[in-house]
């Protein structure tokens, strides 16, 4: 197994960041999968983290000037890895303006990624910052866990309103409730609604669009639809926040596939960035 | 108006309707005296009083006149009503209460009357919002007493002056000690701390001190943490009145001047904490 890969460009080390940024406000640990091509960063559905799922796929070739991958085998030319996105992300603070960034996985007290910044300096001689963040390597046996989420059946597919809005509204539903219903239509309306005790809040989006996803899986139920029906699930309003607070990759595009009270799917695109967060439903 | 279309057919219903074009006149100007859940609302043709208390021992009112609204339609002469401050807040700035001027939240404020919900339309950039906040059983607030006749001492100052005194202020203190006086120290903050004892004085002749009338010495202690909450209305304020009465009773009044340049008041009346021991 070997792995080392290098990036220069201060852009593509701001994006990356980013991503690894975001990743970390999402979730504690997450596993990394490493192919010719791909990153991924991936946490599945397990009850531990309250059902909650990600998968963020980037491709290497838009980050990494150089890029060499040894699997386990010819056959399976692929590493997982499972790590902190936190340690990353802290790792990645000291390396904002490096000239240039290393990541190699190493075999230290115990196998790490190891990142690799060169500073600048006014000197000839160059500042080098190393951060060995311990993984644990995922054996094979174990990959099938880590399988790509299919889209789901979804009953109504919307896009987003800008983030920004949706954060602020949710922030405050959050001081007031714990749960909070997102409904939405194909008619490009979208509802978040909280009910309590002392005030019920509900904020109406319209005009937000309805991705067509023709040529994809999901079609049935969605065909038949009437453009004003309501699909909705009740989550963890925590949930959902961390999504809009932690989220820092200001996606171009942002929608959510509801699957009628059974779960919320985000998707965020920017550029080749894409992210996926699944939420799932309460009773 | 955007929000003018949201309910045009039932406003007769509603006994009290009120608009305004940016929320944050009204929010503002709560968050003044935000330091207890509970909040009475009183709306008269004149406008609407907003009071809040704490320990029967401080009062706080807002007042935003009627014409501060955009429309302020009442049915009745009086009407009063509860609710949780704290959720009205969080409502009044579910779009995140932005600062940018360009960006504002508008909104329409309905009361049908006894046991109906207050209902909040909010409305920025196309995106509405609907709040029903479950109104509770309004309490008689406390009457102070206070009354301009029995004033003995009162100033007004730059609020300036004021917010940079509260905020050296020894918070170690537990209580302020206000002396006002026709002589030296003419105006005096004291408090006694951990580090030790600190005086502020004001001459009665400054620039920061707009009106001086005091007619007695009177040495009053108050609460420090009672006085606390009234930071929030002194850091809004352009001028503020100190006056107390012949009993020692504290009257703070902040003048306050909203985004559109209009003037509101918000008034806090606090108890004194006991007699200073003469020796």
């Amino acid at each position: 197994m070997k792995f080392r890969a290098k990036m220069i460009d201060v852009g593509c080390l701001n994006n990356f960041t980013r991503v690894v940024n975001t990743i970390s406000k999402l979730t504690k640990t997450c596993t990394l999968r490493l192919t010719t091509d791909n990153l991924f960063f991936m946490l599945s559905d397990k009850v531990a983290n309250g059902g909650v799922s990600m998968w963020c796929e980037l491709s290497q070739a838009n980050f990494f000037d150089e890029f060499q991958l040894e699997g386990v085998s010819a056959e399976a030319n692929e590493i997982y890895l499972e790590l902190q996105p936190e340690y990353m992300s802290r790792a990645l603070r000291t390396a904002q303006n490096a000239k240039s960034l290393k990541v190699k996985l190493t075999k230290k007290h115990c196998p790490c990624l190891t990142l690799a910044a060169e500073l600048p300096s006014l000197s000839s001689a160059s500042r080098l910052v190393t951060h060995d963040i311990p993984v644990d390597v995922i054996p094979r046996r174990l990959w099938q866990d880590f399988k790509e989420p299919s889209v789901p059946d979804f009953d109504v597919s919307i896009y987003l309103p800008p983030l920004k809005t949706m954060k602020n509204v949710v922030d405050r539903m959050k001081n007031l409730s714990n749960h909070l219903v997102l409904e939405a239509n194909l008619n490009g309306e979208m509802n978040l609604k909280i009910e309590t005790d002392l005030v019920s809040i509900s904020t109406h989006f319209k005009d937000l669009g309805n991705p067509s996803w023709s040529d994809e899986a999901s079609q049935g139920p969605s065909q038949a639809r009437a453009p004003e029906t309501m699909a909705h699930a009740r989550v963890d309003i925590k949930k959902l926040q961390q999504l809009l607070t932690g989220q820092q990759v200001n996606p171009s595009k942002a929608m959510c596939n509801i699957v009628n009270k059974r779960m919320l799917h985000f998707i965020l695109l920017h550029e080749d960035v894409s992210l996926q967060y699944f939420i799932p439903a309460m009773a | 108006m955007p929000l003018s279309t949201q309910s045009e057919a039932g406003d007769d219903q509603y006994i009290l309707v009120a608009s305004l074009d940016n929320v944050r006149n009204l929010s503002n100007i709560l968050k003044a005296i935000t330091f207890k859940d509970h909040a009475l609302f009183n709306a008269t043709p004149n406008g609407l009083k907003v009071t809040v208390e704490d320990s029967k021992c401080l009062q706080a009112n807002a007042f935003i006149q009627a014409e501060i609204f955009q429309e302020f339609t009442i049915q009745e002469d009086s009407v009063s009503f509860q609710v949780n401050l704290a959720v009205l807040l969080d409502c009044l700035t579910i779009f995140g209460g932005s600062t940018v001027p360009a960006v504002t939240t508008a909104l329409r404020m309905c009361y049908n009357g006894y046991g109906f919900p207050l209902t909040l339309f909010l409305e920025e950039g196309g995106v509405v919002t609907v709040c029903k906040i479950n109104t509770e059983e309004p309490e008689d607030p406390i009457d102070f007493e206070f009354c301009s006749t029995n004033v003995t001492n009162k100033v007004i100052l730059q609020s300036d002056s004021l917010r940079e005194a509260f905020s050296e202020l020894d918070m170690t203190s537990e209580i302020l000690q206000i002396t006002m006086s026709p002589s030296e120290p003419y105006f005096r903050l004291s408090t006694f701390g951990n580090s030790g004892n600190a005086h502020y004085d004001y001459p009665k002749d400054s620039d920061m001190m707009e009106l001086f009338q005091c007619t007695k010495t009177q040495t009053n202690r108050f609460k420090m943490s009672l006085l606390k909450p009234s930071t929030k209305a002194l850091a809004l304020s352009c001028k503020v009145s100190v006056r107390t009465d012949n009993r020692g009773f504290l009257s703070l009044q902040y003048l306050v001047r909203n985004d559109d340049g209009q003037i509101c008041f918000v008034e806090y009346y606090c108890c004194p904490d006991e007699e200073v021991e003469e020796e």
